[in-house]
């Protein structure tokens, strides 16, 4: 049986290669057809933000890859509402589709993957 | 049970220490690793060239140690790793660079290797942050 996998993404879009990184993780379980979804919690749900200027940083556009997921066939998105909420994004737009899920909700995705990897 | 041990950190991190204090205890116990794979700063781990004080543990030699003699696959994440400075000699030719510093033991290879071993697993350990 094939196994699952859902990753944590946990760094903001731009600290550093660490999202573009975890992207990437995302992105090769697509390319063998494994199932994976992504959570985005902590600052990486600020990689969800629409309408980001990276270029104003010198920064290669992240949400381009992420705009990029279901063509991997990655399809389901989480977003922590919490972590929303604590920087003031509870009502802002997303450049993508993701479920907004509280802890309680957090807790029983977890346990609905074989792995969960945190980057 | 078999275990997939992803490494995040750099060889300074304690937590890469404590990496390498889980895997030799999960073969202690009988049990089987997979693959060790390295990504993120973890493929820092990987470099040869990395030049430790004599009264300071020498992690990433120990590392190294521990893969030879138990013939473990381990893995390092080539994207990752072009980025932070560690080639073989394939890849220091390819990018015309002087320098191959990949350890022995060691073999460059792409993110698809994790999620291989993923499927063979049973359990997967990771270990990065301090």
């Amino acid at each position: 049986m094939v196994k699952s996998v859902l990753l944590i993404s946990r760094q903001a879009p731009w600290a550093g290669v660490g999202a573009a990184e975890a992207l990437d993780v995302a992105l090769a379980a697509g390319a063998f057809d494994l199932p994976l979804s992504i959570l985005f919690m902590d600052d990486g749900v600020l990689q969800l933000l629409a309408q980001q200027q990276p270029q104003r940083l010198e920064q290669k556009d992240l949400s381009a890859n992420l705009q990029a997921l279901p063509m991997f066939g990655i399809e389901q998105l989480y977003v922590a509402q919490q972590c929303l909420i604590q920087r003031g994004l509870a009502d802002s737009p997303l450049a993508l589709t993701a479920d907004r899920l509280d802890d309680a909700q957090i807790q029983q995705l977890i346990r609905q993957y074989d792995y969960v990897v945190t980057l | 049970m078999k275990f997939v041990i992803n490494v995040l950190s750099s060889s300074t991190a304690p937590s890469t220490r404590r990496a390498l204090h889980f895997s030799q205890a999960v073969l202690a116990a009988g049990h089987e690793i997979v693959r060790v794979f390295f990504y993120q700063e973890g493929v820092l781990t990987a470099s040869n060239n990395l030049v430790v004080a004599q009264d300071q543990q020498d992690i990433a030699q120990q590392w190294q140690a521990f893969i030879a003699e138990h013939q473990l696959d381990a893995v390092v994440c080539i994207a990752a790793a072009l980025r932070r400075g560690v080639l073989d000699q394939a890849e220091a030719q390819r990018f015309g660079r002087e320098a191959v510093n990949l350890a022995e033991g060691y073999q460059l290879s792409g993110l698809g290797q994790l999620h291989d071993g993923l499927q063979q697993a049973d359990r997967l350990i990771s270990f990065g942050g301090e």
